[in-house]
């Protein structure tokens, strides 16, 4: 048993989210889905989920209509690339800037 | 001494640690370093101790058991001596600043190039700045019982400890010592428990990445950064002189030997002339000292360093304050410089009032004999000859026994 | 043979394992592979871990963005410090699976020694290395397993010009008790390989080729996509080799139906790592993996 007048500092890390901080800032684009697409969201039943699982960042909900997390979302396209259907579409996060037009 | 029984300096190092039911041992053979963990292997092949066996392909890989099963709360040990000592040099740094009460012994050997397997101390000198616990044993009973000690020592403060003795001096004799009655030693070493054990069900990332400055965890506490942790190790390092001397009054306890862990000093207390020496050296020289004392009038004492790092220099310059001569002999040295004790002895006394002549003798590297007599003859040279040499040939060390 | 699990993306678990927000790069296949390998694992294990892209992403003191016990260690040593954990493990009585994962790097090259004894000795671990072809956490220098013809920091100009090692082959001559390969473009392959290799006892090696964006020198989003193009063009296999007997797994083993496969060349292409490939190398490779697909014929029709 360590004698209590010592410290012991060492480096042993507790786990939690956004160590990177909020990885979303990374994004210069974000997914979008368009619902009448994706397969589990027109057929209101399980199937593809192929964005959740090749999500390298744990961002795409395994839901009937997946959500995904733009606070962490790198915008890395995977799940865009991967898509079955070309639901999933990597819009400029300028876009959705409030008062920005695009030309 | 009824108990006593005759055997080689490494089978009592074997013997401490199956006193202390070690229960990782890691090991990977170096002369003259092998016999300890052959002796080990033989008693956990014969069910006579209860421990992991991994017979490792390197001392990397040995240290590398030691740290994975030590993080793991289980007690480690493994030996080496030498070339494995610097071939483990990077994960000593890692146990220290991990902070893994690991106790390795190194039975003292020169390094290469050129090959020696003989005795000097420059293997254990070269990785004073790891971070470890440096220990000096002087013959076989020390060794049994420094290692228990150690084993204490290593778990109250959490840094690993390196318990040294002289290749063939004591890993090969054979002299009578005696062993520690086990349920004594259970008593007085209770079993290993750490806070940051790896653990499933309170996972932890342990040594990962550690940035420059402090830095708030998941809960907001601010965390120190590797500087602030660096620092513990320093502080907490400088402390275990005072629990090394507190086991030592506990040991005394239960086995009523000890009294002089950290200095052991052999006819110290009138002596205007004090010899400073590490290891066995130490008690060569009590031989020296009755003679000096007898044949030449001179006052001297011989001062064994038992405890290297953390270095006690307010013990050692106090011990030094009515000498007139201080003569460090040392089986090591800081190349293009001195003596590594010898200069820290002499940064030691700095701040204190009596600056007593000091002399830095370098001897018996690569196993180069060490006849008392050419102690006796330096020693006698060094208290009568002219205290106004220039300072820089004063401080020069000088090498006793080269054959040029 | 064991049988092996078949799990789909449907009765995959939800639960995770790591945290997002974490320090990977974007489209980083090592996250992909550690995200869905952890599910397979589960929470009883204990990883160790050298330095690599891995010890960025499980996140900076006092953060761990993984929620996995890990040690970390020096460079040389990952499978003699899971040897010294696994021996804990067994000392206190816990079937806890210890869980090296190491890059190409810490495997091939400097941990080579350390694998190498924990092989001969059998240990009882799970070794996972993570072949990204390059020593990608420190900026993309070759390494033993780089490929040759690739451009890397300490290759430049023209590529390697040696062949990369085969380190599955060398971990073969070990004997393991089960080795396979594996690409993070198939994490499901991967992750039914981790839950048979948790039913075998003694060390079980796992190679996997994990594509890496800056370092390949491709688009964060063909990650998966270039993965797979190198097991469609018989570059990569997926095997399993289990008393000394080798069988194509999974996708590659449908590959056998197929009479030619997709040429080498567009794999080649897909990279900025292979731009200074020459048609002859070009035409060698592929020569290469006709050559070992044709042997795979004879041997598996």
């Amino acid at each position: 048993m360590p004698d209590p007048r010592f410290k012991i500092l060492t480096s042993a890390s507790t786990s939690g989210p956004g160590d990177a901080g909020r990885t979303g800032s990374w994004r210069v684009e974000r997914p979008v889905i368009d619902m009448s697409r994706c397969i589990p969201a027109k057929t209101g039943k399980h199937a593809c989920h192929l964005c959740w699982l090749l999500c390298p960042d744990n961002v795409v909900s395994k839901d009937i209509e997946p959500e995904i997390d733009l606070e962490y979302c790198k915008g890395c396209g995977i799940c865009a690339e991967e898509c079955p259907v070309q639901a999933i579409e990597m819009v400029p996060d300028a876009d959705f800037i409030e008062g920005a037009e695009r030309e | 001494m009824s108990k006593a029984i005759i055997e080689s300096g490494n089978v009592a190092a074997a013997m401490a640690v199956q006193l202390a039911r070690a229960e990782v041992i890691a090991a990977y053979p170096i002369t003259p370093q092998t016999p300890v963990t052959e002796k080990l292997s033989e008693l956990i092949t014969a069910g006579r101790m209860d421990a992991e066996y991994v017979a490792v392909e390197s001392e990397h890989s040995a240290m590398a058991v030691c740290i994975g099963a030590a993080s793991a709360g289980v007690r480690a040990f493994t030996a080496t001596s030498s070339n494995g000592l610097l071939y483990m040099s990077e994960q000593l740094h890692w146990a220290a600043g991990a902070r893994l009460p690991i106790v390795m012994c190194v039975v003292n050997r020169g390094i290469g190039a050129p090959w020696s397997v003989w005795n000097d101390h420059q293997d254990a000198i070269s990785q004073r700045d790891a971070g470890w616990i440096q220990v000096f044993a002087k013959d076989h009973q020390e060794i049994i019982d420094m290692t228990l000690k150690a084993f204490r020592l290593a778990e109250l403060v959490h840094i690993p400890v390196m318990v040294n003795y002289d290749g063939y001096y004591l890993s090969h004799t054979y002299m009578p010592f005696e062993p520690p009655d086990a349920a004594r030693v259970d008593a007085f070493l209770p079993a290993y428990q750490y806070k940051h054990a790896l653990s499933p069900e309170r996972p932890e990332s342990l040594n990962t990445v550690t940035l420059p400055d402090a830095r708030l965890d998941v809960n907001g506490i601010k965390r120190g950064g590797y500087m602030d942790i660096r620092h513990n190790l320093h502080e907490e390092m400088g402390m275990a002189i005072e629990v090394w001397e507190e086991i030592d009054r506990e040991f005394q306890g239960h086995f009523g030997r000890g009294g002089a862990p950290v200095l052991d000093p052999y006819r110290c207390d009138d002596a205007d002339t004090v010899i400073v020496a590490m290891g066995t050296m130490a008690n060569q020289f009590r031989v020296v000292v009755d003679r000096l004392r007898q044949d030449d009038g001179i006052r001297a004492g011989v001062l064994a360093l038992q405890m290297y790092r953390p270095f006690p220099g307010s013990r050692i310059a106090e011990a030094l304050q009515s000498a007139r001569h201080v003569l460090v002999y040392e089986k090591g040295l800081s190349y293009g410089n001195q003596g590594a004790l010898y200069a820290d002895i002499k940064s030691a006394l700095y701040p204190y009032p009596s600056r007593p002549q000091l002399h830095n003798f370098i001897v018996g590297l690569g196993g180069r004999e060490i006849p008392t007599e050419s102690l006796y003859q330096t020693t006698r040279a060094a208290c009568t000859e002219d205290r106004m040499r220039p300072p820089a040939q004063s401080d020069a060390p000088q090498w006793i026994g080269l054959q040029l | 043979m064991k049988m092996a699990a078949k799990t789909t993306v449907l009765n995959l678990t939800e639960e995770e394992f790591v945290h997002p927000g974490n320090r990977a790069c974007s489209g980083c296949g090592l996250s992909i592979l550690y995200r869905i390998g952890v599910k397979a694992l589960g929470r009883d294990c204990i990883f160790v871990v050298p330095p690599s892209c891995l010890t960025v992403m499980q996140g900076l003191y006092p953060i761990a963005a993984t929620q996995m016990p890990v040690l970390n260690g020096t460079f040389a040593s990952t499978a003699a410090i899971a040897t010294g954990v696994k021996a804990a493990m067994r000392r206190l009585g816990r079937a806890t699976q210890v869980v090296a994962w190491a890059g190409d790097g810490g495997t091939s090259d400097i941990g080579i020694q350390a694998l190498s004894g924990a092989l001969e000795r059998g240990e009882d671990i799970i070794y996972i290395c993570y072949d990204n072809e390059a020593y990608m956490n420190t900026g993309v220098q070759r390494s033993g397993t780089t490929p040759q013809g690739s451009l890397t920091t300490t290759t430049p100009f023209s590529g390697k010009s040696e062949v990369g090692k085969n380190l599955p082959a060398i971990i073969a001559a070990h004997n393991p008790a089960y080795l396979a390969t594996c690409s993070a473009s198939y994490p499901l392959d991967f992750h039914d390989k981790l839950l048979k290799a948790k039913q075998i006892k003694g060390l079980k090696y796992l190679h996997v080729q994990t594509p890496c964006p800056p370092g390949w020198g491709i688009e964060e989003h063909m990650t998966v996509a270039l993965g797979r193009a190198a097991v469609e063009t018989g570059l990569f296999d997926l095997y399993e080799i289990e008393d000394g007997c080798l069988q194509l797994t999974g996708p590659s083993q449908q590959l056998l139906g197929k009479a030619c496969l997709r040429p080498v060349r567009e794999y080649l292409e897909m990279q900025v790592r292979f731009k200074a490939c020459s048609d002859e190398q070009a035409a060698a490779l592929q020569a290469q993996v006709d050559q070992r697909w044709a042997g795979y014929r004879d041997k598996f029709k």
